[in-house]
C-alpha cells in the first residue's frame, strides 16, 4: 500500500486511496456477459428460428452453463466474508441492486438454463441412464429426475416446454446481464458509472462477447474434433457478431459524445484519467484493437467476398481480438471508476498482485475453470448430432 | 405417589436441558441488542453536527482522538474523520490545491509553495449521517442501517465485506477494516452520545469548530447557529439528507 500511496497524484480523500473493487469484480460482469450472450445466440435458433445457428444451439447453452457455475466464485473470493454471502439469500434488503440480482442470477440458472438443457437434453439422459453403468448411470438417472419415459407425447411436450422456456429466457438473460449494468450505474456517487444508458451498454457488449465466444468455441472444437465448419452457420454468427458490435459500438460512442458535450464537473478529471492512466487500456486495447480493428474486420467479410480459408481466419481473428475488447471495457468500467477520487482532484494507482486471493493468478483460475467444467459437461452430455447412444447393456441375469 | 428418584431424575434433567437450551437461545436472541443506555429514548434525538471553517485551525486533535477513541487502524488508508487543506489561489475557485496528509492525523506542516494571494482553510469531514443516505440503499443485507435517532450504523457482524457502501457514498468516508474485513465508518461515538457524552472530536476540539447537535432539542444551540450562520451540505445535488452543515464552506470544497 505504501507504493500506492506514493504513486497517488493530485488529491484523494484518504480512504479512496486503497481500491475496493478488485480483478475479481472485473471477471464477474465478464463472465455473466459471456453467459447472457452465448445464450442469446442459441435463443435465435429456437425463438427466432434462425435454422442457421442450429449447429451451435447446444453447445452455447453448455458453454452458457460451465460460465454461469463458475459466476459466483470471483465474488465469494472477493468477499471479507463469504461465509455470510447466504444471508443475501435469506435476508435481502431489497433496496439493494447486489441483494435482488442474488435471485435474478438463481432464476436464470435454475428457472431457465438448466431447465432448458434438461428439456433438450431429456431423451438422451433417459437413453443414457438405460444403457449405462455404475456411477455414470447412477448419474444419469439423477439427472433425468426419475422420469423414464421418452414417448412421442413426453417429447412433444419436452419441445413445446423448451421453446416455453427459451421465450422467457431471452427477456431473463437480457435482465441478467442488465441488472449487473444497472448495479454500476445506479451508484450516483460515481460519476464513471451513473447512467441510464449503463444497463444497455453492458446488455450489448454482453450480446457480443458471448457470440464470439461460441464462434470461437465451434471453430475450436470442429477443429479439435477433426469435423468440418458448417459456414453457413459460422457466416450468419459471424453476421450476428457484426450487428451486435454495430449496436454496442453506437452505444457507446454515444456515452462518449454525451459525456464530451455536457462536460459536467466530472468530465475534466475522467478526461484526464483516460488520456493518462487509462490509456492503454481504454483508448488501444478496448477502442481500437477491441472495437474498431474487429468491426473492421467483420465489415470486410460481409462486403468483401472472401474465400472460406480467409473468413475463418478473419473470424478467428475478430472473435479473439472482441474478447480481448470486451474484457478491456470491464476493466475501464470497475477499474476505471476507482481511479479518480471523487473530489475530481487526484488519482491514484491499482496494484494487482499474482498470487494473493484477488490477484491474478486466481483471475487466470477463474477463467480457466469454466472450460473445464465445460469439458466434463460436453463428455456427459455431448452437444452434437452423430453422438450414437449405445444399446442397453445386457441384464446379468440373462446368459 | 410419591415422586420415585427416577421420576425426580427424569423431570430434572429434562428441566435442566430445557431451561439450559432456552437461556442459550435468549442469549442468542438478546446478543445483538446493545447495552441499554439508561434513560436514552431514541424517539427523542435526531442527531447532526455543525463545522465552523472559521474556527478550524487544522491542529488534528479531532482525527487522533477519534482513531484512539474507535480503534481505528493507524495507517494513513483509513479514516473515520480526516481534515483536508484548502489553498484556493486567486479567481481559481475550481482548481485549489488540497491536501490531507496522513488524514491530517499529525497536523500540518507548511505547505512549500503556496500561491501568493490564495485563500486558505481547513474542512474537517466525517460520514454525513444522511437522512437518504445512498450507503444504507445498496447494503444487500440491510448491515448498515439507519438508527431512528439518525445515525448511519453497521452491524459488523452481519457485514458480508462486499464494498457497494464504500463505492455508493459519495463523501468518501467509509473504509474496509483490514482486521476484520467487514466496512467501518464514523458511528457519531454512538456509545458516548447515548450517555449524554459527546463525541471525542468534538470533546478534544480547541476552538470549538466542531459541535455535535440534536436538531430534536429545542434548547440546543444548533438551531441558533443554523439560523445565525450560512451553512452548508458537502455536495447538495446528490440529494442525500447529509447532517453535517458546514458554516462559511467555500464554494471550492469537494
Amino acid at each position: 500500500m505504501e507504493t500506492v500511496l506514493q504513486q497517488v497524484q493530485g488529491f484523494m480523500y484518504p480512504n479512496e486511496i486503497e481500491l475496493q473493487w478488485s480483478i475479481l469484480i472485473v471477471l464477474y460482469p465478464f463472465i455473466t456477459g459471456l453467459v447472457a450472450g452465448a445464450f442469446i445466440l442459441a435463443s435465435l435458433e429456437k425463438v427466432f428460428r434462425v435454422e442457421a445457428v442450429k449447429p451451435t444451439y447446444r453447445l452455447a447453452l453448455l458453454t452458457a452453463l460451465a460460465f454461469l457455475l463458475v459466476a459466483p466464485l470471483p465474488l465469494q473470493l472477493h468477499l471479507g466474508h463469504p461465509e455470510r454471502s447466504l444471508e443475501m439469500y435469506l435476508t435481502p434488503h431489497t433496496s439493494s441492486a447486489m441483494a435482488m440480482f442474488g435471485f435474478v442470477y438463481l432464476w436464470y440458472l435454475m428457472a431457465v438454463l438448466v431447465l432448458e438443457i434438461w428439456l433438450d437434453y431429456r431423451e438422451e439422459i433417459v437413453l443414457r441412464a438405460r444403457s449405462s453403468k455404475g456411477v455414470l448411470r447412477l448419474l444419469y438417472r439423477v439427472m433425468s429426475l426419475g422420469v423414464d419415459t421418452i414417448s412421442s407425447r413426453s417429447r412433444e411436450i419436452d419441445e413445446k416446454l423448451a421453446r416455453l422456456i427459451t421465450i422467457i429466457g431471452v427477456p431473463s438473460a437480457f435482465l441478467l446481464h442488465g441488472y449487473v449494468g444497472f448495479i454500476f450505474g445506479s451508484v450516483k456517487a460515481n460519476p464513471w458509472w451513473s447512467t441510464p444508458l449503463m444497463p444497455i451498454v453492458f446488455l450489448f457488449s454482453a450480446m457480443v462477447s458471448g457470440i464470439a465466444l461460441v464462434m470461437l468455441m465451434y471453430m475450436v472444437v470442429s477443429w479439435w474434433r477433426r469435423t468440418g465448419i458448417d459456414m453457413r452457420c459460422l457466416d450468419t454468427i459471424a453476421r450476428y457478431l457484426f450487428y451486435a458490435f454495430i449496436i454496442d459500438f453506437s452505444l457507446e460512442l454515444l456515452d462518449l459524445v454525451h459525456r464530451i458535450y455536457e462536460a459536467d464537473e466530472s468530465f475534466k478529471s475522467l478526461d484526464f484519467m483516460v488520456h493518462t492512466r487509462l490509456f492503454t487500456s481504454q483508448i488501444v486495447i478496448q477502442i481500437v484493437l477491441g472495437t474498431l480493428l474487429p468491426l473492421g474486420l467483420l465489415l470486410l467479410t460481409q462486403v468483401a467476398r472472401l474465400s472460406e480459408r480467409t473468413r475463418k481466419t478473419v473470424y478467428g481473428t475478430a472473435g479473439v481480438l472482441t474478447m480481448v475488447g470486451i474484457f478491456a471495457m470491464r476493466w475501464n468500467v470497475v477499474i476505471g471508476g476507482q481511479l479518480f477520487s471523487k473530489s475530481f482532484l487526484g488519482y491514484t494507482v491499482y496494484k494487482l498482485d499474482f498470487a494473493t486471493r484477488e490477484g491474478l493468478l486466481p483471475a487466470i483460475a477463474l477463467m480457466v475453470l469454466p472450460f473445464v467444467i465445460l469439458a466434463v459437461l460436453v463428455r456427459l452430455l455431448p452437444p452434437w448430432e452423430a453422438a450414437a447412444v449405445p444399446p442397453p447393456a445386457r441384464s446379468k441375469v440373462e446368459g | 405417589m410419591p415422586t420415585t428418584r427416577r421420576e425426580l431424575l427424569q423431570k430434572g434433567s429434562a428441566l435442566l436441558l430445557v431451561s439450559g437450551a432456552a437461556a442459550a437461545a435468549l442469549d442468542a436472541v438478546l446478543a445483538g441488542t446493545p447495552e441499554k443506555a439508561e434513560g436514552y429514548r431514541l424517539d427523542e434525538h435526531w442527531w447532526a453536527m455543525i463545522i465552523d471553517i472559521g474556527a478550524c485551525i487544522g491542529c488534528g486533535n479531532c482525527v487522533r482522538a477519534c482513531k484512539i477513541e474507535n480503534d481505528v487502524p493507524r495507517e494513513p488508508y483509513y479514516f473515520r474523520t480526516w481534515v483536508e487543506r484548502y489553498h484556493v489561489p486567486p479567481g481559481e475557485l475550481e482548481h485549489p490545491l488540497v491536501d490531507s496528509p496522513n488524514g491530517g492525523y499529525d497536523g500540518f506542516e507548511d505547505r512549500a509553495t503556496v500561491p501568493a494571494g490564495s485563500k486558505s482553510f481547513f474542512v474537517p469531514k466525517l460520514c454525513n449521517h444522511c437522512a437518504h443516505s445512498p450507503c444504507v440503499q445498496v447494503c444487500p443485507v440491510g448491515a448498515t442501517f439507519e438508527s431512528p435517532d439518525g445515525v448511519v450504523l453497521v452491524d459488523a457482524t452481519y457485514c458480508l465485506g462486499c464494498r457497494y457502501c464504500v463505492q455508493a457514498c459519495p463523501y468518501g468516508c467509509r473504509y474496509i477494516d483490514p482486521r476484520t474485513g467487514t466496512v467501518n465508518k464514523c458511528t457519531l461515538c454512538y456509545h458516548r452520545i447515548t450517555r449524554g457524552l459527546t463525541t471525542a472530536c468534538c470533546e478534544t476540539c480547541p476552538t470549538g469548530a466542531r459541535q455535535l447537535g440534536d436538531l430534536k432539542n429545542p434548547a440546543d444551540p444548533i438551531h441558533e447557529f443554523l439560523r445565525t450562520h450560512t451553512v452548508h451540505v458537502l455536495k447538495p445535488q446528490m440529494a442525500t439528507g447529509s447532517k453535517v452543515y458546514y458554516a462559511a464552506l467555500d464554494g471550492s470544497v469537494r
